[in-house]
């Protein structure tokens, strides 16, 4: 139920409900999927974040028919589809490599996947296949079809051009035609950016997420790179070691991560994380630093304590109320100053935003204080699990 | 040796290549001078190059009538043309399917690819002249035709090619709603040509040239490829004429070597490609 | 419909994976079929049969032995055959490497006139083999002969060339070195081109001045894998020597160029002995799978260089 509370555009159809259940998958020894379970509503727009090899790819081709699970299922529109192939399941995918016919032209690329669908075996055959009975009505809808598609993406001065006379980008909207003709259930768009320069990228992020609001469909989308992932979902799947660790809306899962795993690996510089232990009295020592935090842990169990780089202050010299370290290096990017200050006795240095006109006020070497606000920290048990506050664990019931 | 030569360097490669080429030329050119040449000029047992009476009409109209000429060229094109389509119907799937698709058994399948490959033509001539013997085969088209239908050689090449097109094509093919086998013709093949031209210049290359196997099958001279064709000229006159025989020979290398020079980077292309691999 | 799903639909998927199976083996099957009809097949019978006394079109066959390797062993005939094979490899193989090496290097050595001689070079190749072996046996007739012409105007008395004892083979070695000289030379480009620029800039500057410092510097190593392995096929194209023989000189005169194809020919398809003529091609195919996985091993190696 807090799927639909949470997917802010939910039609009332079931066309593009996606539904997946305990799915998994090994390639020999390694398993590749353990267990994915995963509602998606019509018309949802839901990204799948995660490292390279997590098994985002994997859970993609077997929803769409091109991969077999071991275990689980998957229903499309509610209806089972396990026993389907690909293009029985009306779906359509992108793929990273593009993936168009070398040797068809754009607007064949385009027709390809209606002309399967519409035409008979005998009416496809080359030459002879033109002279079949109703093949030219049939034909005309399906030029028509790819002309429409054509225009919505701006692409009509290319369909009589081979794949290999087009940019990158040209052959992503190629690509991106292609699946749109035949107007699925479902779109699957598997890292369909990825191989586009930074600029292009922008942009057909925008373009995507724009063709979603004007087609209404389902599209699941495959990525590694977080900013694709924040900037178009309406929820995002962030996935890990073949499971899905939280399913929530962009800003949740960036300012409320279930999982250290999550926290760590959304947000750039990445999350600080500190070892702390519960005191026992509604309160966590990080460090020496008490850190109010209301829960039930007995007093000195180990926790972990994460705070983004954006949310601590830092100040020069020594402040009892902060974590005292040294200035090791500077990031200037122009926008947003970055110090790494290293605390004594933990490795990784803790990154804090600063403003960047304050640059001369931080010379590299010099003692640095950090203040953490303690609101603003979040808590994870040893095994990386999330702790909440009493108090705000039932607001957020409320909220 | 990626730097220009001196002046001397480049007058001696010239002279030293010029001299190769004079030898390599040679049967070429001396072919073709005889072809022109009447007979009494051929017999004088002197060094002329150009003949003195022209005999070229003549030599050509003997050559092309006292044996069926036209007919063992037009053997030759339809043999060739047989065995290359055969070859690409009965290769190209197993490649496609060694190269791209799950099952058990492609292991071993490919394992016996690799071996077969090590076996000359020669090796197996013997037991399937015994097959066709058998099944009265012999003495046919289909004995010209038939052992080349397979083509280890086609199939390995092909695999290698197959292995570098992307799964990802394959996949949305199979979403777009092709089958394997419309995959394999629509997809593939087109995508193949230019191995498949590779390939193709290499199987011509070698069936319009093949002797051993046609000498061995065929007996009836309705059936005879162009290089019997010419062996049978040979006999034929007793090898006295020797300008309707020089007109014979040059009939019959000339298909492929006017192929070669119109399109000479492919030709040497497909046979350096399939060399090597092979 | 959650529950439901939870149960994964085992029957289905399998009909699933049996049909990619299906497509292979409908896709492969063919191929498969003809394989070991025309190649495994009779791979295996020719080995069976050399242990036979068959005949061709007799209706029986007994069990033998070894036999007819013994009287092939004990057989002048088939002892020269195999000598004759052997000279013949000795000298081709040596012969037409060399030369399309040299052809090679002093082509690309210059850019005038490059795309004719390396069309001249090839000519031979691609030539109907039978058709020019007629040629040049015209060219080598002892009195109408081109080459014995020209010999004569330079006061040297020719020989019969291929009803020679002492020349006969020589004589087929030759144009068996014509005719592969070409496809030698374009592997060598092939070899040649792939080495990098960088490579003889790099060697200039270690100071390799001459022509000869650079092919030895850098030039040789790096054709040397080429070269194995050109060595290897010329050896295997020789091994299969048998249409100049037909056509030229039947293994003639006296045996002198009788070799191991043209043996299993006449014996086979000839006097009809194809037990014996299985046991000679028995030995055929050994030497020349020996040179084949002498080149497989060379290709292997080749990978790892690349
Ligand atoms: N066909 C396959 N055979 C064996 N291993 C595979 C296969 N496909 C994927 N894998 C493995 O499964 C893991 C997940 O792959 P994938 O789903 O492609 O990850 P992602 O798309 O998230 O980068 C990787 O470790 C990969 O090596
Ligand atoms: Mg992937």
């Amino acid at each position: 139920m807090t799927t639909v509370a949470l997917a802010p555009r939910v039609a009332e159809g079931a066309r593009g409900r996606v539904t997946i259940r305990g799915l998994t998958k090994s390639f020999g020894a390694t398993r590749v999927l353990r267990g994915v379970d995963l509602d998606i509503a019509d018309g949802e727009f839901v990204t799948v974040l995660g490292p390279s090899g997590c098994g985002k790819s994997t859970l993609m081709r077997i929803i769409a028919g091109l991969e077999r699970q071991d275990g689980g299922s998957v229903a499309i529109g509610g209806r089972a589809v396990d026993a389907l192939r690909p293009d029985q399941r009306d779906i359509a995918m992108v793929f990273q490599s593009y993936a168009l016919y070398p040797h068809l032209t754009v607007r064949d690329n385009i027709a390809l996947p209606l002309r399967m669908r519409r035409l008979t075996f005998a009416q496809r055959l080359p030459l002879v296949g033109r002279l079949v009975p109703g093949v030219r009505p049939t034909e005309r809808a399906i030029d028509e079809a790819v002309r429409r598609v054509a225009a919505v993406l701006q692409i009509e001065p290319l369909l009589a051009r081979k794949p290999g006379q087009l940019s990158g980008g040209q052959k992503q909207r190629v690509a991106v035609g292609r699946a749109m003709v035949r107007e699925p259930r479902v779109f699957l768009m598997d890292e369909p950016l990825s191989n586009l320069d930074a600029e292009l990228r922008v942009h057909m992020r925008a373009e995507i997420a724009e063709l979603h609001r004007a087609l209404a469909t389902t599209f699941i989308y495959v990525t590694h790179d977080q900013a694709e992932a924040m900037t178009m979902s309406d929820r995002v799947v962030v996935m890990m070691d073949g499971r899905p660790l939280q399913v929530a809306p962009p800003a949740r899962i960036y300012d409320d991560p279930e999982d250290i795993r999550v926290a760590r690996f959304v947000g750039s510089p990445r999350i600080n994380v500190l070892p702390a232990a519960a005191t026992g009295r509604g309160s966590l020592d990080m460090r020496g630093l008490e850190l109010p935090f209301d829960a039930d842990l007995a007093a000195g169990t180990a926790v972990q304590a994460a705070f983004r780089p954006g949310m601590a202050t830092a100040v020069r010299g020594s402040d009892p109320s902060g974590l005292a370290g040294v200035l090791r290096h500077r990031e200037n990017l122009g926008s947003d100053l970055f110090l790494h200050v290293a605390l004594p006795g933990i490795e990784a240095p803790v990154v804090v935003r600063v403003d960047p006109t304050a640059v001369a006020d931080f010379p590299v070497g010099e003692a640095v204080s950090v203040r953490v606000p303690p609101a603003h920290a979040l808590v994870f048990d040893a095994a990386g699990a999330r702790l909440r506050p009493r108090a705000s664990a039932a607001m957020r019931r409320h909220g | 040796m990626r730097r220009p030569l001196g002046p001397v360097g480049a007058v001696l490669r010239h002279v030293v290549l010029m001299a190769g080429a004079a030898v390599m030329l040679a049967p070429f050119v001396w072919m073709v001078l005889t072809s022109f040449k009447p007979q009494a000029e051929i017999l004088v047992a002197e060094l002329r190059l150009l003949p003195t009476r022209w005999a070229a009409a003549e030599n050509y109209a003997t050559a092309m009538t006292r044996v069926p000429m036209l007919r063992f060229l037009v053997n030759g094109a339809v043999v060739t043309a047989a065995i290359f389509v055969l070859q690409v119907l009965v290769n190209l799937p197993c490649a496609y399917a060694l190269a791209k698709l799950r099952f058990r058994g492609r292991g071993v399948m490919f394992a016996v690819v690799l071996l077969c490959l090590l076996i000359p033509h020669h090796v197996v001539a013997i037991p399937i002249y015994i097959l066709f013997h058998q099944v009265g085969l012999l003495d046919s088209y289909a004995a010209l035709v038939l052992p080349f239908a397979i083509s280890v050689f086609g199939i390995f090449l092909m695999r290698q090619f197959f292995m570098t097109v992307p799964n990802d094509l394959i996949d949305a093919a199979r979403i777009d709603g092709l089958g394997e086998f419309g995959i394999v013709w629509r997809i593939m093949l087109p995508t193949a040509v230019p191995a498949i031209t590779a390939f193709g210049i290499f199987s011509v290359v070698a069936h319009w040239n093949d002797y051993f196997w046609p000498l061995i099958v065929v007996g009836s001279e309705e059936l005879y490829t162009p290089p019997l064709g010419v062996a049978f000229f040979r006999l034929n006159d007793q090898g006295t004429e020797y300008g309707p025989l020089m007109a014979a020979a040059t009939i019959v290398i000339l298909p492929l070597v006017a192929a070669f020079l119109v399109a000479q980077r492919r030709f040497i292309e497909g046979i350096t490609f399939t060399g090597m691999k092979n | 419909m959650a529950d439901a799903l939870a149960l994964p639909a085992p029957a289905a998927m399998r009909r699933r994976g049996f049909g990619e199976a299906m497509a292979a083996l409908s896709l492969a099957g063919p191929a498969m079929a003809l394989m070991v009809l025309f190649l495994v097949g009779p791979l295996v019978v020719v080995v069976l049969l050399s242990a036979t006394d068959y005949q061709l079109g007799a209706r029986s066959l007994s069990y033998v032995g070894l036999a007819n390797y013994a009287e092939m062993f004990a057989d002048r005939v088939f002892r020269k055959s195999l000598e004759n094979t052997l000279i013949y490899v000795a000298i081709v193989v040596p012969a037409s490497v060399a030369l399309g090496l040299g052809a090679a290097l002093l082509i690309e050595a210059g850019t005038s006139l490059r795309a004719f001689y390396r069309a001249v070079y090839f000519l031979p190749v691609m030539a109907t083999l039978i058709a020019m072996a007629i040629v040049w046996e015209f060219m080598l007739h002892p009195t109408l002969g081109l080459i014995n012409l020209a010999l004569r105007e330079i006061g040297v008395e020719g020989y019969n060339w291929l009803q020679d004892r002492r020349t006969a083979l020589f004589t087929l070695c030759g144009i068996g070195v014509w005719q592969s000289v070409g496809f030698n030379m374009v592997l060598f480009m092939a070899g040649l081109t792939a080495i990098p620029g960088e490579l003889y800039e790099a060697a200039a500057v270690d100071g390799a001045r001459t022509g000869l410092d650079r092919f030895r510097t850098v030039t040789w190593p790096m054709l040397g894998p080429v070269t194995l392995f050109v060595v290897v096929i010329t050896a295997i194209r020789s091994f299969q020597v048998f249409d100049t023989v037909q056509v030229m000189t039947k293994g003639g005169p006296n045996r002198a160029t009788e070799v191991l194809l043209y043996t299993m020919y006449s014996e086979g398809f000839s006097f009809f002995r194809t037990g014996y003529a299985a046991a000679v091609t028995v030995v055929f195919l050994v030497f020349v799978l020996a040179l084949s996985l002498l080149k497989t091993w060379v290709l292997n190696r080749r990978v790892h260089y690349a």
